[in-house]
């Protein structure tokens, strides 16, 4: 669709005189630039959408350490969760373990399941976060003094401690999503470990009076 | 009275500038575009709402259904360094194997997931040969008994170090702040026994801080 204005001689008749061209050759750009700009969202997209999220987990040095028995975590602070072989074995209970009188709970991934616990759990420590947004919203401290700050309360002696509890047959998928509504609910203190035999034990009682035979 | 004579020829715009600018963003992003590289296995990740996103330097190991371990590290000096490094802690096995072409070859790779033992012939293989490979293979070894895979991260991290100080000039400080991360790419199948064994493996030598590739959060968890 070049488009040539102010061509005229082009068609003329023999009698007229031929003239040098004359006025500017225009050639319409349009589909050119229909396929650049074509191009350019696609490698927008191309760029952005290659790049995966991720999720950051510091595992603690030494590797038994952490049960609730051996550091000095309050019993109301923490909470257990137990991840059996299957999505939906998805068990917890809040403070000691004791064998005989722990009971567990079941909940599952949805939004008034698991994250439901948690929030409920963190609510101190989320009223404080969101009154340190706030400041920050309203430019009292900076974005950097606001991390720090989060940072310190999600870290508090006062913060929920959650330990995380692994067979060796649980999905990869349930740990990660744990681990996400964990950081949906802001709990900076928890930690992924096998599971105690008795917890085992427990578990797979749990289950079969559930009426899951095979566990 | 004259005539108003109106005009003859259609407006015309002067598009050049448009365009450009149009292809200089298409050559600035054609340049800087970097394609996802050849994965030798499919890996079904689990979602999460994480909204960090994963880094350039990056120690990748990717663990799929069956628990097979594969490793990558992106720049390919830092490969050739690392695999002559790997070649000093195999001295019976890779040490003799080492051809330039074998260096060369192994540099533009990505994922590989074979034992050291096989490493020559899987690297030497023609593309479609290596990706019948990638199904049978048996993953990088990760037991305790003969761990290569410690001995990969190891390679990886010193020939990693090296570099940034020597060629980037990196300080410790800087190596600190955005030095190299380790990412961990497992599908959402997988036991957490197979990752666990590759998150152990890194402990095992001093390194605790991970991040779990994900996808995007798109419908609700059932």
């Amino acid at each position: 669709m070049a488009e040539i204005v102010g061509n005229e001689g082009g068609g003329g008749g023999k009698h007229q005189k031929k003239r040098a061209k004359k006025g500017r050759v225009h050639i319409d750009m349009t589909p050119m630039v229909d396929l650049a700009f074509l191009l350019i969202t696609f490698f927008i997209l191309a760029t952005t959408l290659s790049k995966p999220s991720v999720m950051e987990i510091t595992y603690p040095k030494e590797k038994d350490v952490d049960d609730v028995d051996k550091t000095k975590v309050r019993d109301d602070l923490a909470t257990t969760i137990l991840l059996g072989k299957k999505r939906e074995h998805l068990y917890f209970y809040h403070g000691r373990f004791k064998s005989d009188t722990t009971v567990l709970e079941l909940t599952d991934f949805s939004k008034d399941g698991i994250r439901k616990v948690f929030l409920e759990k963190n609510r101190d420590i989320l009223e404080k976060i969101k009154t340190e947004e706030k400041n920050y919203q309203e430019n009292k401290i900076t974005e950097e003094e606001f991390i720090k700050r989060r940072r310190s309360i999600k870290g508090d002696d006062n913060a929920p401690f959650v330990i995380v509890k692994t067979l060796d047959k649980t999905p990869y998928r349930s740990v990660i999503d744990v681990v996400d509504e964990l950081n949906i609910a802001n709990i900076g203190k928890f930690a992924i470990q096998d599971m105690a035999e008795s917890e085992d034990i427990t578990l797979r009682q749990t289950l079969a009076a559930a009426g899951e035979a095979g566990v | 009275m004259p005539k108003i004579k109106m005009p003859r020829s259609s407006p015309s715009l002067d598009m050049t500038p448009m365009v450009d600018l149009g292809f200089l963003l298409v050559t600035f992003f054609i340049l800087t575009a970097k394609f996802r590289p050849v994965e030798p296995v499919v890996i079904d990740m689990p979602s999460s709402h994480a909204t960090i996103k994963l880094e350039d330097k990056v120690m990748l190991i990717t663990v799929d259904k069956d628990g097979r371990i594969f490793f990558d590290l992106g720049n390919p000096v830092v490969r050739q360094n690392m695999l002559k490094n790997m070649a000093e802690r195999y001295p019976a096995v890779l040490q003799p194997q080492l051809t330039e072409d074998f260096v060369t070859r192994f540099s533009n790779l990505g994922s590989f997931g074979v034992p050291v033992a096989q490493l020559k012939d899987y690297v030497m293989a023609d593309e479609g040969d290596r990706a019948d490979l990638d199904k049978t293979v048996s993953g990088i070894p990760a037991d305790s008994l003969s761990n290569e895979l410690g001995d990969w991260i190891m390679a990886g991290y010193t020939e990693f170090v090296r570099y940034a100080k020597e060629e980037e000039g990196m300080t410790d400080d800087d190596l600190r702040k955005k030095g190299l991360k380790y990412a961990i790419k497992a599908d959402g199948d997988t036991d957490y026994e197979k990752v666990k064994k590759v998150v152990d493996t890194f402990r095992d030598r001093e390194i605790y801080s991970f991040n779990f590739v994900t996808s995007l959060e798109q419908e609700p968890k059932k």
